[in-house]
């Protein structure tokens, strides 16, 4: 008895510690208290996606950098761990770091550090295997977790119960009898409060007529205007390509620093000033609110992604001139090689007493490097976006609400109601940013490990900075709308933005050939190639035999076409139980009529009622798994 | 708690909760409906407001708690009241009647105009944060 007791206690003790773990709870739950939920479900992405990032990081931190930085040759030992002679001066500048060249490209942070050697250390671990390993593992588990999201999130939808109730719930379920902190009170009466105003204002929306045909031709307009900026957008950012292009053949010491940046700059502002001109568009279709922000998310989304895209066909087109330049340099190469081993045999028939022959690893002629070119590309991109969202939230937020404070003593109107007052938390823009950034880390992170590594840096100080401008400079919007009520709205653009990411990346795996002077995959004709390699080497042949049998195109048919029936399978199944679903509701809608017509009120009163009522709970907890018609020949 | 009385006024209570419900819990558990608890008045509180009260006998006291007539249904009245004291009269006049327009098209079965202990119990046994919300850990 006490053991069961102990056991009891045990258990709720680390209910209360696994909660008490949760990071930023206590921050999330003041700006719900404050702003409402949908605010606060920006914070809960963002916390989630840290999780997601945290996974990513380990894997790619334990099982690449680590092991390369404990068991792989050091700095300098090869030619492809260490500065070239002619950047030797400049490796160590701050500016070169800060654009990831020198000293930091050679380095564990990128692809081309990495030694194509099959074993390494005294564990023999297969790096180039677990290079791609990681990297395949890493896209497989990024859709599961968000799969698994997205499926748990229906479940939470009810299937239509939300509407039932609506209001009811609201009226007699939103107070929490926990709170015992006047403060929290006080929060909690407000997000009670705003939450009837949302609710309000859905159901007096739905209530409103319009004339057609004006609107139909607002819409067009409106419409067309878009198309426009999307397509001028598309066009700035191919501009600001061809013009780096150019800038990348000159002198970089010419250069200013917008011009070597330009690229990074265009596609940030782009982002920022955009989704407004996108805002201003909508003032002239005049939809109902929730349709309105699904329509202003969809454009941000299409703007986002066009920016992407773009921006990788100019990757694209970088890489196939490294790949063309590969092959003048292997031809010098050969040149430079030939003429070494003239001079180390000279040195042999030579004086003994001369100093032995000896090229340092700085000297020896490099092959150009995409892979580390693209993972650059990347990190820089994620860096100046990070830059940007801090100074845009430090100017346009923080600036703001000072001037605002401060000189509305001064001024004319009144600053606090009128232009420009205090900014609202503009949580489409945020979430959006987040999603496209993360889109960036997964299409990076094959190319550059360290990749995710400085996203959880980025996500960690994002929470705090933004936790603290939230709080101090936003005040609650006037309009509440969530564009979905369990997030599934963002999941499913999160899912997109993984498919369409990951997609240049196995296309780069699979077709590309990898260089032949760095990286875990070097000497190779395809990255893929490492898994045939271990097949050989590291399992018994008849294994190798038996997956070689399953790669056989006509099993792969088969097994294609059986998952194709599953789903259809699963789909009509899931169909058929949400009907059934729906007709049971209705029954039991009709219930409480059906036992109310037929049972005759008790004498009692409320009293006996009561008695009646604890009885049958009894009753009922053993009776709890059977089917809910048993409940009317047993009510009375 | 401080002093040795056998009875609790509800001022004393008020201190410990800014429960906008406060006088009502302890009107529903006192003994004579005035706000003052006897000992075993205040346990039977706490014991239906734990965690492992049944559903069913919280539903009947959240039905009690929420009838500010004590006429054993709640009336549009009724609503109202605890409308105003969720909000703390934040709410216009009109999205109040509204909102209690809502709740008595939603969960009012028999169509009286009112909620019956039946109504109330089928529409709070189907919410989803109703037992989480309705309860107090001590």
């Amino acid at each position: 008895m006490m053991m069961a007791k102990k056991w009891a206690k045990f258990l709720r003790d680390f209910e209360n510690f696994k909660a008490a773990c949760v990071p930023w709870e206590n921050k999330i739950k003041a700006i719900e208290s404050q702003f409402g939920s949908s605010v606060a479900s920006y914070f809960l992405f963002l916390r989630w996606m840290y999780g997601v990032n945290m996974v990513l990081f380990i894997l790619t931190f334990s099982l690449i950098m680590l092991p390369e930085y404990l068991w792989g040759l050091p700095y300098g030992s090869l030619p492809r761990k260490t500065v070239p002679r002619a950047e030797e001066a400049s490796a160590a500048n701050f500016g070169v770091l800060y654009d990831f060249n020198g000293l930091a490209q050679y380095s564990i942070l990128f692809y081309g550090y990495y030694d194509n050697k099959r074993t390494i250390g005294w564990m023999n671990f297969r790096l180039p295997l677990s290079y791609f390993l990681v990297g395949i593992m890493s896209i497989g588990y990024s859709f599961l977790v968000v799969l698994k999201a997205m499926t748990k999130n229906i479940g939470d939808d009810g299937g239509g119960d939300d509407n039932t109730f609506n209001f009811s719930w609201k009226v007699f379920t939103s107070w929490d009898y926990l709170i015992g902190n006047p403060e929290t009170a006080d929060n909690k009466f407000n997000s009670i409060t705003m939450n009837f105003k949302e609710a309000i204002i859905e159901e007096r929306a739905a209530q409103v007529e319009e004339n057609v045909h004006l609107i139909r031709f607002l819409r067009f307009l409106a419409n067309f205007f878009v198309f426009l900026t999307l397509g001028g957008s598309g066009y700035l950012i191919f501009w600001a390509v061809k013009r780096s292009q150019e800038f990348a053949q000159q002198d970089p010491d010419t250069l200013g620093w917008w011009e070597k940046n330009e690229m990074n700059m265009v596609m940030s502002l782009l982002g920022m000033f955009c989704p407004t001109l996108f805002d201003l568009f909508a003032e002239l279709e005049d939809y109902h609110p929730l349709i309105a922000l699904k329509w202003l998310l969809g454009r941000i989304f299409a703007l986002l992604l066009g920016n992407l895209y773009v921006f990788i066909l100019a990757l694209m087109d970088e890489i196939n001139n490294k790949i063309e330049e590969e092959k003048l340099v292997k031809a010098n190469i050969t040149l430079w090689e030939a003429n070494m081993i003239k001079a180390y045999n000279a040195s042999l028939s030579g004086n003994s007493t001369g100093p032995p022959f000896f090229v340092h690893p700085a000297d020896v002629p490099r092959g150009p490097c995409w892979e580390t070119m693209v993972g650059q590309e990347f990190v820089r991109l994620t860096v100046s976006d990070v830059l940007t969202t801090y100074v845009t939230i430090l100017v346009g937020d923080f600036l703001r609400a000072c001037f605002v404070r401060f000189c509305n003593y001064c001024w004319c109107w009144d600053l606090e109601y009128g232009y420009p007052s205090y900014t609202e938390f503009d949580i489409s823009g945020n979430v959006l940013a987040l999603i496209f950034n993360q889109g960036m880390i997964w299409m990076g992170s094959f190319f550059a490990p360290s990749l995710p590594g400085i996203n959880i840096l980025r996500l960690h100080t994002s929470m705090y900075f933004q936790c603290w401008a939230v709080m101090c400079c936003n005040v609650p919007e006037a309009r509440v709308f969530k564009a979905s009520r369990s997030n599934n709205f963002y999941l499913g653009m999160l899912l997109l933005i993984l498919f369409l990411s990951t997609m240049p990346v196995l296309y780069m795996i699979v077709s590309l050939p990898p260089s032949f002077d760095c990286g875990p995959f070097s000497g190779k004709n395809r990255m893929f190639e490492v898994i045939g390699e271990t097949l050989e080497h590291d399992f018994p042949s008849w294994m190798a035999k038996i997956l070689r049998q399953l790669s056989n195109p006509g099993l792969v048919i088969a097994v294609v076409l059986v998952m194709a029936l599953t789903i259809y399978y699963l789909n009509a199944t899931a169909k058929g139980q949400k009907a059934a679903n729906l007709d049971l509701k209705k029954k039991m809608k009709q219930l409480p009529q059906l036992v109310a017509s037929s049972v005759p009120r008790y004498a009692g009163g409320p009293e006996g009622l009561f008695t009646l009522l604890f009885k049958t709970s009894h009753f009922w907890k053993g009776q709890e798994h059977k089917h809910c018609e048993v409940a009317v020949p047993l009510f009375p | 708690m401080g002093n040795k009385q056998s009875v609790f006024t509800h001022e004393q209570l008020e201190a410990y909760q800014d429960n906008p419900f406060r006088q009502r819990i302890a009107q529903v558990f006192s003994d004579d409906g005035d706000g003052h608890m006897t000992l075993d008045n205040f346990l039977d509180m706490f014991s239906v407001m734990s965690e492992m009260a049944p559903r069913d006998l919280k539903a009947y006291y959240a039905f009690k708690i929420y009838d500010f007539n004590d006429d054993g249904y709640i009336c549009a009245w009724d609503l109202e009241q605890t409308v105003t004291k969720l909000t703390r009269g934040e709410l216009s006049a009109e999205e109040v009647s509204l909102v209690c327009e809502k709740v008595l098209g939603e969960a009012d079965g028999d169509h009286d105009g009112r909620l019956s202990l039946e109504d109330f119990q089928n529409m709070i046994l189907r919410a989803p944060d109703f037992l989480s919300t309705f309860h107090i850990r001590i």
